[in-house]
Parts: C-alpha cells; sequence; structure tokens
C-alpha cells in the first residue's frame, strides 16, 4: 500500500494515549495499519498520514480515546453536503 | 456521522436514537428467492437454505451491475440464511444485502455450514453502507432480534467483516446483545483461510489495497456516470456548432461541434478510464492532477494522430479542445475519490476546494474561446 498515497497532514484524526486501555481493537479495525500496539499496552499511531477517515477505529474505541471527523471521501457528498442537500453519495 | 457533534461518543449509542417500527419484530427471509436450494428447520422457524455456487444468471446480473444497469435495486431479503447443514454450534457470519456482496460471500463459503445474518443496508456494499451507517449496530441489534439468534445458535459470537467497522461498535454490540464480535478479513479470498485458521487473521488480511484488478471492475460504472454527465456537453457543441456555424446544419456541426465534442469525450475516458487503470502511475497526489496529466496525454496523442484533419483551425480553437479536455479529465479524475480505498474526507475537501475553480475556469475558457473562435471563423 505504500505505493499509494494521499494528502500529509490533512486528516482529522486525534488519538489520547492517556484515555487508551489497550483493547487493540483500533488496530484490528483500521484498514491501514494507522495503528499499532506498544510494549506497554498502549496503542500508538504509527502511520497517521494513512488514514482515510472512515471512523472504525473511534467507533470501535471502547475508552472513547479516539475522535475523527469520519465520513466518505466522495465528491459528491461532500458537494451535497455544501449544498445542504441530503443526497446519495455512491 | 458527518457531522461531528459536541456529544462525541454519546451521538452514536444505538439505544439513543427512536426505534424504528417493526424493529425487533420476528421475521426470517422468504423462500422464494432464487439463490434459496431449500430449508433448515430451527426451533424459531424455517430458514433458507442458500446455495454456494453461482448460476449463470447470478454472473449475468453481476455484469449488468457492474456496468451501472439495475444497480440501484440489486437487493437480498435481509435476515437469517443457512448455508449447508448448520446447527446450533455453527459460526455466524454478518453480511449486507447488496446481492453482490451476498452472492460473493455465500459462494466463498462453499462446502461449509453455517448462519448468515444479512443486514438491510438497502443494496449498498458493506464498506459504503458502514460509512453511511446501515451497516451498524443499531440494524445488527435489530437483525439479530427478529430473526431471534439467541434461540437458533447456543454461542454468542458473530464474524463481522472488518470493513463493516466503521458502522458498528462491537463493544456496543456485546453491551446490549451479548453477542461478541469478531472481525473478519477485509476480502473474501482471505475467508475461508481465515476460518480454517480458527478465526486468525494474518496482518496482510487487514490491510486494504487497491490493486490492478479491483481498479478495473470499477472502470465501468465510472466511465457510465462520466458519459451521463458528460454527452449533453458534447450534444450542445455539436448543436451550437452545427447552428453557429457556416453552411449546412450537419457539415457545420460536424467541423466547429466534432473536434469539442471529442475533447470532452478524451476528458471522460481519460477520467474514468485512464485514471483507474493508472492509478499509482499518474504522478501528483491529487486525483485531479492525475486526470488532468491523464486528459492532456491522450489529447495530444489524439489529435497528434489525426492531425492531418486538423491543421486547417486557429490555435484558439485547439486552445479551447484541450481546456475542455482538461477540465472534464481533472473533474472525472478527482471523482474517482471516491471510489477509491485510500483518500480521506478532509484530504478530498481540500482538493476540491483547489481544484474546482481551476477546473471551473478551464471548462468557462474553453467554451467562450471555442465560441469567439466559432465567429471569427
Amino acid at each position: 500500500m505504500e505505493r499509494f498515497r494521499y494528502f500529509e497532514d490533512v486528516v482529522s484524526l486525534e488519538f489520547d494515549k492517556d484515555k487508551c486501555i489497550g483493547c487493540g481493537l483500533c488496530a484490528i479495525v483500521c484498514p491501514h495499519g494507522v495503528f499499532a500496539l506498544t510494549r506497554d499496552h498502549k496503542a500508538q499511531m504509527t502511520a497517521r498520514n494513512q488514514c482515510m477517515e472512515c471512523g472504525a477505529c473511534m467507533r470501535n474505541c471502547p475508552a472513547l480515546a479516539i475522535t475523527v471527523e469520519a465520513g466518505e471521501g466522495c465528491v459528491r457528498g461532500v458537494i451535497n453536503e455544501l449544498l445542504g442537500i441530503e443526497g446519495p453519495c455512491c | 456521522m458527518n457531522a461531528p457533534s459536541a456529544d462525541k461518543g454519546m451521538a452514536f449509542l444505538p439505544m439513543a436514537k427512536k426505534v424504528p417500527t417493526g424493529a425487533g419484530e420476528f421475521k426470517l427471509p422468504s423462500i422464494d428467492q432464487s439463490f434459496v436450494q431449500g430449508t433448515v428447520a430451527t426451533s424459531v422457524g424455517t430458514v433458507p437454505q442458500v446455495g454456494t455456487e453461482l448460476t449463470r444468471q447470478d454472473k449475468h446480473e453481476h455484469y449488468l451491475v457492474r456496468w451501472n444497469i439495475g444497480r440501484d435495486h440489486f437487493t437480498v431479503e435481509p435476515g437469517l440464511y443457512a448455508v449447508g447443514r448448520p446447527d446450533a454450534g455453527s459460526l455466524v457470519l454478518v453480511g449486507a444485502n447488496y446481492k453482490m456482496s451476498f452472492d460473493l460471500l455465500r459462494q466463498a463459503l462453499a462446502g461449509r455450514d453455517c448462519w448468515l445474518l444479512i443486514l438491510n443496508t438497502k443494496g449498498i456494499n458493506v464498506w459504503c453502507a458502514a460509512g453511511k451507517g446501515t451497516f451498524g449496530t443499531e440494524e445488527l441489534l435489530d437483525r439479530l432480534q427478529a430473526s431471534r439468534l439467541d434461540a437458533i445458535v447456543s454461542h454468542r459470537q458473530l464474524i463481522v467483516p472488518q470493513l463493516g467497522a466503521p458502522g458498528l461498535a462491537a463493544h456496543e454490540v456485546k453491551k446490549y446483545s451479548g453477542f461478541r464480535v469478531t472481525y473478519g478479513p477485509i476480502s473474501l479470498k482471505d475467508l475461508p483461510e481465515f476460518l480454517d485458521n480458527g478465526l486468525q487473521a494474518t496482518p496482510g488480511m487487514r490491510r486494504k489495497t487497491f490493486p490492478l484488478r479491483e481498479r478495473i471492475v470499477l472502470i465501468p460504472v465510472e466511465l457510465m456516470q462520466g458519459l451521463k454527465q458528460g454527452i449533453p456537453l458534447m450534444l450542445f457543441f455539436l448543436l451550437i456548432g452545427g447552428l453557429a456555424g457556416r453552411g449546412h446544419f450537419a457539415g457545420a456541426a460536424l467541423i466547429h461541434g466534432l473536434p469539442p465534442a471529442l475533447a470532452v469525450l478524451i476528458g471522460i475516458i481519460s477520467g474514468t478510464v485512464l485514471t483507474p487503470l493508472f492509478l499509482p502511475r499518474l504522478p501528483g497526489r491529487a486525483f485531479s492532477c492525475k486526470g488532468a496529466i491523464a486528459g492532456f496525454s491522450l489529447f495530444v496523442l489524439f489529435f497528434a494522430a489525426t492531425s492531418s484533419l486538423t491543421h486547417g483551425y486557429s490555435y484558439l480553437e485547439q486552445v479551447s479542445w484541450l481546456l475542455l479536455t482538461l477540465a472534464v479529465s481533472s473533474w472525472l479524475g478527482m471523482a474517482f475519490t471516491g471510489a477509491s480505498t485510500f483518500t480521506s474526507l478532509n484530504g478530498v475537501k481540500k482538493e476540491m476546494l483547489r481544484a474546482m475553480p481551476l477546473q471551473f475556469f478551464s471548462l468557462v475558457a474553453g467554451i467562450l474561446s471555442w465560441a469567439i473562435a466559432l465567429r471569427m471563423y
């Protein structure tokens, strides 16, 4: 997947290590390997720029340690949102 | 799910929303569906048993849907299905009611005995539905209840595709139903190995890639959608060229309307065929940039190959065609972010804010310079 990279430093993903309980679910659900478990049994963001803001980690974090402005990166969806209409994305 | 609310964390608790009417009422899917081969009797009722081999009819439907034909209504009834002869100890796999996803799931389970719990995602695949929240905690809890699954199986485990995770909170499912969610592999091709390995996924099974064959199958839908947007523009040039150019309508449409219409077509092909095909090879990270470069390349190739036919046109007219190709190819290349597997919402927003003014300028400048050239002719 290294061949495919989108922009750097645009994603809204934030992780609060103090809240992390080390369940490791974020590392399991992330389709781009953004999180890894460290030796002290805490999650760590190891590849933040690979994040595609799907929201899987946030939704599955029982400790609410992860926040991300999740949504589909879909042109039509963004236009619909800007125009304030409820429309189909894909 | 788009707007981050102040009470983040609470907003998606399943019980925070009003329960839809009819939710959780006992219901098993109809046996009167093409893929149902038999039934399995359970303590709560008769569960339809599905075949694991796809018929020619199934494959024909898949082909049409890949071309965007009938894609909006390609569904199966949600609910509980059986594969093989499952019993109280058999695994339960959760899926979406997009018939393509459903067909590929049952095909991957050939020779096994298990239960399928199909959620009502309104005919959308697991990943997109999870992004919209229709493949989600609430729907899963409703479907569990409606299927009386707790009475059918003795264990409390569900296999959910990993790409369903954006819509579903494993800990909430556990809290409200007692069922433990185990995330399965991303790709159905890894499902047999995952099941054979005692539900262990290798790191590779957890990563979403975007190989050539996955990009190729997306091309027809992209092309059809591109044509839907582009054909009115092509007709506009043929019509105005025919009306405003000198001589007969057909002759003028051919001389003045056809080149810009072809330029639009080149833009469509570049944005919807070449961009997906050569995605990793095209320079730039922005898809609008990739699309524009693909468009420029095909434009140069095409008009170089047909240069004997275009030598009578003014530079202004030729530039107008290029601007049209660039506007269309860049726009449709950017639209491919919606189908790609690694672009983020905020990244796409950033790209749109930068690219759309340029695309708009290129389109307007292309039309204006073409119109001016037409007047000067």
